[in-house]
């Protein structure tokens, strides 16, 4: 069971592939299926999310991305302190 | 037995659906990539985590993020065109205790509303602005903007921006880190994950400094437009670290506290400011007021120079000591003397709408190119106060109660021709009733410090109702021509 888990809404994804792109483990790739938009969506594909939260700061839409982690406290700042240094 | 947990999902700053069309509620309208949604991300969260989501009003550019108020559920305002940071103003000034954000493009905060941001930013107001710089014009399809890089083609500029013929790009964060006032300023960048976290921690700071009272602060955020760019989203970002970023560089320009001295200056209302006492009137006392005093809307025009605007100012005035409802609203060209002038009184016993007078019950027509302009737009039943012996042959006026007062000529025997505003006043009060003339001289005696001019005003001021009084009758005498026998 890895860390985390990252949940894409399949019709708020406008398929751009930033998380795609961002994703430091690699672990994100854009559908072969087009979504109802006619868009490719992004959904998680590898089971190696640590839960950073990055994928869900560089997509651009509101909702689009939830982000799970194993029960860990004050997420935010740690991602913050680890995507920084 | 571990489980899972949210640790990010959409901020609850966000409307829960987005109403702008039936169809796609749920997501934006911005295209796949672009950076406006990172941006209001980052904006939402921060006013989460700073809990003043209930007290922010945003106010949306015109622009590809004119539509912010379907996503931002917070107040909204949408400004016109580079206006945002002047509605924001007015916004902050008027709810001190709100956080209020602009929200602007390049093409909004650095072209048409140059004058605004800097002016905003000089008095120091202390607003937020969230100024996002994709160096082109996103929503009307890829002209060149202020911040369009030297050679950087666009459909304005399809040979590339030539500094010769364009100028150069305009660097918005450094320009104002010249002025005095702004607390903090710094330029981030939409590039990369580890710019968008930077990006975040100054959205954050930014607001968090306003919700100090620090003062005017500004992220000018350089951000990715794949669309007009012709880039893939994530070319697109690249574009904006290895380029944009190479001539906007990004960094804090300014991060200090302003030293205001502080001006104490009365806070009072208006009417204890004029010297107006007791305005708090029981039912009884403003019944008794309204026995000597009319509601009236009434139009004077004349030259420039001939106290057109003074006389609306001082009815107004006279209004507001018999607790009426006034306004006064001016209309003149730029000429300081012998332009046209006009100005709309309104006198009224209840709240007034608007100030805007096109149909007048009085006419005070100080010359006759203001009576042919003005006098077919009064009343049936109204009044015109004329300044002549008599009126031009060719004109007649149906319904309406006529006097000609030789102002200008009695104004000169009286020794001013300044006066002739007032004479036409004592022939109004008289003609009307509106206001009592005690109240009248008491405003004059107190405009005026000169005592020959005031003691002259006061022989303006009863020549005027005598003239009236005994020469000619208003209403009961308006013949077809107008004029009394």
């Amino acid at each position: 069971m890895a860390k985390g888990k990252v949940v894409v809404n399949q019709d708020e994804c406008k398929g751009c592939g930033l998380c795609v792109e961002s994703c430091p483990q690699k672990g994100m790739a854009l559908r072969e299926e087009l979504n109802h938009y006619g868009v490719h969506p992004a959904q998680q594909v590898e089971d190696v999310c640590t839960g950073c939260g990055i994928c869900y700061y560089v997509c651009p839409e509101p909702g689009a991305i939830v982000v799970y982690k194993v029960v860990a406290e004050a997420p935010r700042s740690e991602v913050l302190n680890a995507a920084t240094v | 037995m571990s489980e899972y947990k949210v640790t990010q999902s959409k901020a609850p700053v966000f409307f829960e659906y987005f109403d702008r069309k039936d169809e796609n509620r749920h997501q934006t309208h911005y295209c796949p990539g672009c950076g406006h949604g990172v941006a209001h991300k980052l904006i939402a969260e921060a006013l989460g985590d700073l809990g003043v989501q209930e007290d922010t009003i945003v106010v949306s550019p015109v622009g590809c993020s004119v539509f912010a108020y379907y996503y931002f559920n917070t107040g909204n305002v949408q400004a016109a065109h580079g206006r945002a940071p002047a509605v924001a103003t007015a916004l902050k000034r008027s709810n001190p205790k709100a956080t209020v954000i602009s929200y602007q493009g390049d093409g909004d905060l650095a072209a048409i509303g140059t004058a605004e941001i800097v002016h905003a930013a000089n008095r120091g107001e202390n607003i937020t602005v969230f100024f996002v710089n994709n160096s082109i014009y996103g929503m009307t399809g890829g002209q060149m903007a202020p911040t369009t890089l030297v050679g950087q083609e666009s459909t304005t500029s399809p040979w590339g921006r030539r500094p010769n013929n364009e100028g150069f790009p305009i660097k918005m964060s450094e320009m104002l880190a010249t002025l005095e006032a702004p607390a903090y300023i710094e330029r981030v960048a939409l590039s990369d994950a580890k710019h968008i976290l930077q990006a975040r921690k100054a959205v954050h700071k930014a607001l968090e400094l306003q919700k100090q009272g620090a003062g005017f602060t500004m992220v000018e955020i350089l951000s990715p437009c794949p669309t007009i760019l012709k880039m893939e989203p994530v070319v697109a970002r690249q574009w904006v670290h290895d380029v944009l970023t190479k001539h906007f560089p990004l960094g804090v320009f300014r991060d200090h506290k302003p030293e205001f001295t502080p001006v104490d200056v009365p806070q009072k209302p208006i009417a204890e400011l004029l010297g107006i006492t007791g305005s708090k009137l029981t039912e009884e006392e403003k019944h008794s007021r309204r026995q000597h005093t009319r509601a009236k809307t009434i139009k004077v025009a004349g030259f420039g120079g001939q106290g057109v605007l003074l006389l609306g100012q001082l009815i107004a005035e006279m209004g507001m000591r018999e607790h009426m409802e006034v306004s006064w609203l001016p209309s003149y060209g730029p000429e300081m003397r012998s332009g046209s002038a006009n100005c709309s009184v309104t006198l009224s016993h209840e709240r007034i709408g608007a100030p805007v007078i096109t149909r007048p019950e009085v006419l005070v027509a100080m010359n006759e190119p203001s009576l042919r302009k003005f006098g077919a737009t009064v009343k049936t039943g109204g009044v015109i106060l004329y300044n002549g012996r008599a009126l031009p042959e060719d004109l007649h006026y149906e319904g309406v109660s006529v006097a000609c007062i030789p102002a200008s000529e009695i104004a000169d025997q009286i020794g001013s021709a300044r006066v002739a505003n007032v004479i036409m006043l004592g022939a109004l009060l008289e003609a009307t009733d509106c206001l009592p003339f005690t109240t009248a001289s008491h405003v004059l005696a107190n405009f005026v410090k000169n005592q020959k001019l005031a003691e002259m005003n006061e022989k303006a001021l009863a020549a005027g109702r005598d003239f009236l009084d005994k020469e000619i009758l208003v209403g009961a005498v308006a013949g077809p021509d107008g004029c009394g026998e």
